[in-house]
């Protein structure tokens, strides 16, 4: 035992959401210095605790102190001012706007420009996160855009950092560097609490681990004596099933189910990338993998697959040989093509109404929820309940909002519309983002089943560990140009890193 | 000095609570108005709110201003729901009114069932048509809508100004600036003998209940909501926002043009410069006093219908100006989006800072 006072200690910190305890009597403690990280699955409880700890919500009961010193941060300003910075995983950035007034905009007492974007230069020098803070955001990588964020934190001096899921936007190159910096800013006595549910990680960076399950501590640990399986049946309270796929016996004279053929798409927006003479095909019973940083193309790509984009060269895409790239996405559906974008709220699902309504939005024709234009609010009922039960979705009930479920539950549950519709061909984007492990196992399962059923998959993401555990062959996009195919069995990570970069295709131009 | 919004957890009492609290709001405020000109607060509330509810004369009286309210808020509530911003009922009613007063005309000296059916058809159809220049406009170009159909109201008011100065005033009229009475096969058959109330009181309770069941149980409705609640998945289901604008401008015209044609050939009988007391524009208030839900837009138009034979009546018995009417209308729709906002959420004042207090 130092005599020096924990940097952030909680005791008895809890929160109830009415009958759900978000938190029970939640104790820990992050020396200075320390890179503490933050385990649970989804619902367990740990975005409730950030937002206690970054004056967004106030506890019921229990204790913060800060440096041995109760405090009660009643908002983030308060929390600041005591030195907690926080990065979340969604970036609050402006596109338009440049590095330096989107930091100016962060700050709550930016001074003067001139002054500003000096000591942005002189901290993302002294710190390895090169920024211009000239630059418009919008032209910014997904990790350059991290950076902003990391830096509007360190320009106020904190002493405890807060990241939640920092890696999720990452190449493994850009990784090791965000490491390293934390590593540098944990030397110099910050304590960094650091969010993530990708155990390996955990393992390399953190000295200690709190593990949250169902609202309560269950386990504090050394990550660096535990195996990333023992800490993710911590985690999850049991055995946990290995989702190691074997690689398909696909009979490689059946016809493709889904082939795209030389798609190409303009790019729309000031920021938009455009799609050059995509080409790839997907047999039945095959997982394609599509890897890429975010902001390469996958958004633009799962539009035109879904039908959100249409283009007049019909035979861009083809569903078991027939032309669909110039029909909406209900034609597409029902010619057997279904898609999942990677953002649930808003896109996937409409977080204001109920989950029965929201089968509605992909499954209104195949699983007959409608008769004459007229809604079988049973039907809808029935469904909605068949996915929740099929796919564990924790919610109270069918018919409360989309938005009252947790990241991880909505992504459960809208995974389980689409694939209980048993569909030929099925994209989805980042199907496990945000997604604990538990429910990240059941979801890749259910994906390897369908595939096994004959039907053609296409997991476009950014997590490389879960295209490597689940796809049989893998491209990278990258500038809006997808890379030669490789097959899952025999690549490396460090030959998907460079793909990644770009090293094949040519370099994206800054828009 | 700053001012922060702060959301508040959500209850399912909001949607009760604001209405009721901004009609007390309303009441408190006039209370006070009246009470500056001068006037016997309690007497005039009274002449103005309640005075109307007590005889059965003025209670038909309650159907025959509050159904083209209601008439109109159902239509304009579906467009709202999709986000879609028809400002322009009152353009498209007196495209209505127009266009059956034209049929009216062409026929008065025949008499035939068919007349007041071809009416009716052909104010729809000319409210519809006044409406889909700003839909046209929006789908094709993005030229926002609001501007747009509140615009062609002005329009719309001239060219009837236009025909009732000019072709179309009544030979045998002095020279008055009015059309012709319109033919007993042109009027709306009065639903009780002795008062004024029509049948397009019932048509505008139909319309209301079909608007609810579209909305509640239709996919169309369904797409209407999405539409306006989160225009991504509305794509991502393969609804089109394009259709959904169509749509609501067709639906919302239609229903405005319909009114026009009620008030033509219901009270008014006759096309005259000025047809309404600005229905076209009081029934926004009423569809967001309704919640944008048809019961809701019912009731809301009831109150809404008050108010305009309240207004007139203290005029007569207090001699409270015409002003008050628009007035009262005002604070209902004010206090209504004042309280509907800080029910929602909350206020707080975050004090100043030196700009260089907080730099290391």
């Amino acid at each position: 035992m130092s005599a020096v006072p924990p940097r952030l200690a909680l005791a008895g910190i809890t929160k109830r959401f009415g009958a759900v305890v978000a938190n029970d009597d939640i104790s820990f403690s992050v020396a200075p210095g320390e890179i503490h990280a933050l385990v649970g699955e989804n619902g367990a409880g740990k975005s409730t605790l950030v937002k206690i700890i970054y004056g967004l919500l106030r506890p019921d009961a229990g204790v913060i102190r800060w440096n041995g010193e109760t405090v009660a941060p009643t908002d983030p300003h308060a929390a600041r001012r005591l030195g907690i910075g926080m990065v979340f995983q969604h970036f609050s950035l402006f596109d338009a706007f440049t590095v330096a007034e989107n930091i100016a905009l962060g700050l709550d007492a930016a001074g003067d420009r001139r002054a500003l974007a000096a000591r942005i230069a002189s901290v993302s020098a002294s710190y390895g996160l090169p920024l211009e803070p000239g630059r418009a955001v919008g032209t910014l990588s997904m990790g350059e855009r991290q950076r902003v964020e990391i830096v509007r934190c360190l320009l106020q001096n904190p002493r405890l950092l807060v990241m939640d899921e920092p890696t999720s936007v990452l190449t493994p190159q850009e990784a090791e560097v965000l490491f390293a910096t934390l590593r540098r800013l944990a030397a110099e006595g910050c304590s960094i609490l650091y969010i993530s549910h990708k155990l390996d990680e955990i393992r390399a960076l953190c000295q200690r681990a709190t593990i949250l399950r169902a609202g309560r501590v269950v386990a504090n640990c050394n990550p660096a004596v535990e195996t990333a399986r023992s800490m993710a049946e911590m985690m999850i309270g049991n055995e946990l099933r290995v989702t190691k796929r074997m690689p398909s016996d696909r009979a490689p004279e059946k016809p493709a189910r889904l082939s795209v053929n030389g798609l190409d798409r303009p790019a729309e927006r000031a920021f938009g990338v455009a799609l050059r003479d995509i080409r790839f095909s997907v047999g039945p019973g095959e997982i394609f993998g599509i890897a890429g940083v975010a902001g390469n193309g996958q958004g633009e790509l799962m539009e035109a697959l879904s039908g959100e984009w249409r283009t007049s060269a019909a035979a861009a895409i083809a569903v078991d040989g027939a032309p669909v790239a110039d029909r909406g996405p209900q034609a597409r559906r029902l010619a057997g093509l279904y898609t999942l974008p990677e953002e649930r709220n808003g896109h996937a699902a409409v977080p204001g109404m109920s989950l029965a309504a929201n089968t509605l939005l992909s499954a209104r024709h195949h699983m007959g929820l409608t008769r004459a234009g007229v809604i079988r609010r049973d039907a809808a009922r029935r469904f909605a309940q068949r996915i929740v039960s099929a796919f564990d979705v924790r919610t109270f009930g069918v018919d409360v909002p989309a938005s009252s479920l947790s990241g991880g539950n909505l992504q459960k549950f809208v995974v389980g519309r689409e694939l209980l519709q048993k569909p030929a061909v099925l994209v989805v984007a980042q199907p496990t983002w945000g997604v604990d492990a538990g429910a990240a196992a059941a979801i890749h399962i259910a994906l390897a089943d369908l595939a096994r059923e004959g039907a053609a998959i296409v997991v476009i993401s950014q997590d490389l560990d879960e295209l490597l555990s689940l796809t049989d062959r893998i491209a990278v996009i990258s500038g809006g140009r997808l890379s030669r195919t490789l097959q899952t069995a025999q690549v490396t990570v460090d030959e998907i890193g460079l793909l990644m970069g770009g090293a094949e295709g040519e370099t994206r131009d800054a828009a | 000095m700053r001012l922060e919004l702060v959301r508040r957890p959500e209850s399912p009492w909001f949607g009760i609570v604001a209405p009721l609290l901004a009609v007390a709001l309303t009441v408190a405020s006039g209370f006070v108005l009246f009470l500056a000109l001068g006037l016997d607060p309690v007497e005039t509330l009274y002449q103005f709110m309640l005075a109307p509810l007590t005889t059965f004369q003025s209670l038909t009286e309650l159907g025959v201003k509050g159904a083209p309210l209601a008439l109109i808020a159902t239509g304009l509530a579906i467009g709202f729901r999709a986000n879609v911003w028809n400002i322009g009922a009152e353009g498209q009613l007196i495209i209505g009114a127009i266009a059956a007063g034209g049929v009216a005309l062409a026929f008065w000296n025949e008499a035939g069932w068919w007349i007041l059916p071809l009416m009716l058809a052909a104010s729809v159809a000319g409210g519809m048509a006044w409406a889909a220049i700003p839909a046209f406009l929006k789908t094709r170009f993005g030229v926002n809508e609001i501007l747009t159909s509140l615009m062609l109201t002005y329009v719309a008011s001239l060219i009837l100004q236009m025909l009732v100065f000019g072709p179309w005033k009544d030979p045998d009229g002095f020279n008055y600036p009015q059309t012709r009475l319109f033919s007993e096969a042109a009027l709306l058959p009065v639903l009780i003998e002795g008062t004024r109330l029509h049948a397009g009181a019932l048509v505008a309770l139909l319309a209301a209940l079909a608007a609810w069941f579209v909305m509640a149980r239709t996919v169309t409705g369904f797409e209407i909501a999405v539409v306006g609640d989160a225009p991504q998945a509305a794509r991502f289901a393969g609804f089109s926002t394009r259709r959904t604008v169509w749509l609501s401008f067709l639906v919302g015209g239609g229903a405005a043009g319909l009114a026009g044609a009620f008030e033509a050939a219901g009270p008014i009988g006759q096309l005259v410069p000025v047809l309404t007391p600005g229905y076209g524009f009081t029934a926004i208030i009423v569809a967001f006093l309704g919640r944008l839900s048809p019961p809701g837009i019912v009731a809301a138009a009831a109150l809404m219908a008050l108010t305009y034979i309240g207004g007139e009546n203290a005029q007569i018995t207090a001699g409270l100006p015409q002003a008050a009417t628009g007035v009262f209308q005002g604070m209902l729709l004010f206090y209504l989006l004042a309280t509907d906002g800080l029910l929602r959420f909350r206020i707080r004042l975050t004090g100043a800072r030196s700009p260089r207090a907080a730099q290391p």
